[in-house]
């Protein structure tokens, strides 16, 4: 986890001095803005691995742990879902609402919450099997 | 729903328990959340996108093969070379490489057993469909497809200068493909992140992996400050803000601005995963490791950092930016970039080199892209770009760029193929495709330089004023026919293909990261088992006990390539 908030931290504190010098030398607005919220946008992150890295023992991902060290529960993995595919019809007709009419919303609305609700409750039931 | 427990060091048990029964055939393709279906579906979807802004490219050339062409009209001329430019960038580069083969390679390369969220990564290839379908219904509308350039300035873009729905579909397209990669960034991300195997450190990470890990944070930084971008384009068009227009108060420059600060990362997103294709195949082909890992790590991060810091070289002329300091900023990224491309020739140096169709795409991609990177350079000065910009010269440099991609996409291909498929592509059809394609970019590139410094502008469609441009014209039409004709080809070798035997096995090429330890294809959850893993070459390591990967303090002789000779297990 320490490489990964490094990373993060370092990317994030390159861009933020790059903004300062930048906006310091060019007094343009947009380019400074831009780049201290990239900055930011590395740093936030970035403390919340070091946060966590400070607290936690390590991972086997970050020793020399054999393969077993990992034995166990690493998380699920839903085998298929319909929800996606119901969700980014929803999404591509709110888009093609935007240019073809309003009208189209009254099917992408409902779509899109249909699918959402669907994909909550998958995940709550504990999703479709695949076994 | 699944849950997966950590593969076991034992061999696979042959009672089926990790076969996957979910739905088939299109229900599979609907509903899939395995990464390895989307990764696929995105690799087919963006092969077809790159077929279709190709044959824009085959037009657009017959076009300028005469001093007044007469293939298309002015208007239509505007739409095809928009759509081209925003097609192969926007549908097909970025979602070929982040979508498609890290999709496939990543989870497999970290011993994960899938993305860290596949409801999330369907969804992304759902997004990506639905924009590239929008893109190109702007051809089925009245008024055409958008006609103002892939980079949509303003006030080129505004209602007034694009009346109609084309403009509005590009848009909408852009918006659907941008939460597309940021919802894919946001999943290599924490993949990376959260799913490694035990022993799998940052550091022994495959560079392929390391290269999409920079990506998916770089797209993370850039993409949403283009869709915000959008948003206010949109705004312009339809509700009455006046952002980008000057007659109101507003400042055309800003969306340059905007455009840019996105579009430059986005060279970087767009390139980085090539680099790391080559990087997997040019070790493997030479027998050697890779001269350089931490090197090239650090590289590509340097890559990542800098690429946020140089967007106005794009605005040169705009004689609103602060040229020293985007020059400079330019300059250094060439130093990283240099960096690889001397581990690149350290890793073949005194190897025993393979030519296969995969290592000729690879060092086909390292000469291109070295044409383009240096002539990147040139245009890194001011006093050079003011007199070059927004001629062929510039084109001719991108498209060196670009080519270099598409050479590295099949360098790729061919490289992972068979672990995909199963199936070796034909090695004589892929040289010859090689040789088109090499030859045929560098036939098709070389003339823009000289018609970009002899002042031919870009984006004309006829140039009836000066005929004596028409020699240098058609030889780079040639070259842009000799590149569709490879494409044929690869197509050939792909259906060809599906009719051959499984015969590739686990480890075809010999290869040392982690993609290679389990079958061809991989298992639903991608492993039946894993090796311990010590270095950033797992596979190579459990097949040649006798001949471990080099750690880095360790300069043994008896280590370096010619040890490497012994058969595998």
């Amino acid at each position: 986890m320490k490489t990964e908030a490094r990373l993060l931290i370092g990317l994030g504190v390159f861009v933020l001095i790059m903004g300062i010098v930048y906006g310091i030398w060019s007094k343009e607005l947009s380019g400074t803005v831009m780049l201290i919220g990239t900055g930011i946008l590395g740093i936030f992150p970035g403390l919340y691995y070091r946060y966590w890295s400070k607290r936690m023992a390590g991972r086997p991902e970050d020793t020399d742990a054999p393969v077993d060290a990992g034995a166990g529960f690493i998380g699920s993995f839903p085998g298929s879902s319909i929800w996606p595919f119901v969700l980014g019809m929803g999404c591509w007709l709110m888009v093609l609402a935007l240019v073809f009419g309003s009208w189209l919303a009254v099917i992408a609305l409902p779509t899109i919450t249909f699918a959402l609700a669907g994909a909550t409750a998958e995940g709550r039931r504990g999703g479709a099997a695949s076994h | 729903m699944v849950d997966v427990l950590e593969p076991q060091t034992a061999a696979h048990d042959d009672h089926g328990h990790d076969e996957h029964h979910g739905p088939s055939g299109i229900m599979n393709w609907l509903t899939s959340t395995d990464h390895k279906v989307i990764g696929l579906n995105y690799t087919v979807t963006s092969i077809i996108m790159l077929v279709i802004g190709g044959a824009f490219a085959m037009l657009i050339r017959a076009q300028l093969t005469t001093p007044n062409g007469s293939v298309v009209t002015l208007a239509q001329y505007n739409e095809l070379f928009t759509m081209h430019g925003s097609v192969m960038i926007y549908l097909f580069a970025g979602p070929f490489a982040f979508g498609g083969l890290a999709n496939y390679m990543v989870p497999i390369q970290i011993g994960a057993p899938d993305m860290a969220f596949p409801r999330l990564n369907a969804l992304s290839y759902w997004l990506y469909l639905t924009g590239s379908i929008t893109m190109l219904l702007g051809f089925a509308v009245a008024g055409g497809a958008a006609n103002f350039g892939w980079v949509g300035y303003a006030p080129l873009s505004d209602a007034l200068n694009a009346p109609g729905a084309g403009a509005d579909l590009w848009i909408g397209a852009l918006l659907l493909t941008g939460f597309s990669a940021i919802f894919t960034g946001v999943n290599l991300v924490a993949t990376i992140f959260y799913l490694r195997a035990p022993g799998m450190t940052m550091f022994r990470m495959p560079i392929f992996t390391w290269n999409m890990l920079v990506t998916g944070i770089l797209i993370l930084l850039a993409f949403p400050v283009l869709t915000a971008g959008l948003v206010m384009l949109y705004a312009d068009r339809h509700f009455g803000t006046h952002i980008y227009d000057a007659n109101h108060g507003g400042v055309p420059i800003l969306w340059q601005n905007i455009f840019w600060f996105w579009g430059h990362p986005e060279v970087y997103i767009l390139a980085l995963p090539f680099f790391g294709m080559v990087t997997e195949i040019i070790p493997v082909f030479s027998r050697k490791p890779l001269f350089g890992y931490k090197g090239m790590v650090f590289a590509t991060i340097a890559i990542a950092a800098l690429s946020t810091g140089v967007w106005a070289h794009h605005m040169f002329t705009t004689g609103t930016v602060l040229l020293p300091f985007f020059s400079f900023m330019t300059y250094l990224i060439s130093i990283p970039t240099g960096i690889k491309f001397f581990n690149w020739i350290g890793s073949m140096w005194g190897g025993q080199i393979r030519f296969t169709a995969a290592m000729l795409f690879a060092i086909g991609f390292l000469i291109t892209f070295l044409i383009g990177g240096i002539t990147g350079i040139i245009l890194a000065s001011p006093p050079l770009d003011f007199f070059t910009h927004d001629t062929y010269f510039v084109v001719a440099h991108f498209h060196s760029v670009v080519m270099a991609l598409v050479i590295g996409a099949m360098a790729g291909l061919y490289y992972w193929f068979p672990k995909i498929t199963g199936r070796f592509l034909n090695e004589r059809i892929g040289k010859a495709q090689f040789w088109f394609l090499f030859l045929g970019s560098t036939i098709f590139t070389m003339p823009g330089y000289l018609l970009g410094l002899k002042g031919m502008p870009r984006r004309m469609a006829v140039y009836t004023l000066h005929p004596e441009w028409q020699h240098l014209n058609t030889l780079s039409s040639v070259g842009a026919w000799m590149i569709g004709f490879s494409t044929i080809l690869f197509v050939i070798n792909a259906v060809k293909t599906t009719r051959s035997p499984k015969t590739a096995g686990p480890n075809p090429w010999d290869a040392h990261t982690l993609e290679w330890f389990t079958t061809s294809p991989p298992p639903h959850h991608n492993f039946y088992a894993l090796p311990n893993i010590r270095s950033e070459r797992p596979t190579w390591d459990y097949y040649h006990p006798d001949a471990p990967a080099l750690t880095h303090d360790d300069h043994d002789p008896s280590h370096m390539p010619n040890a490497a000779k012994g058969a595998t297990k």
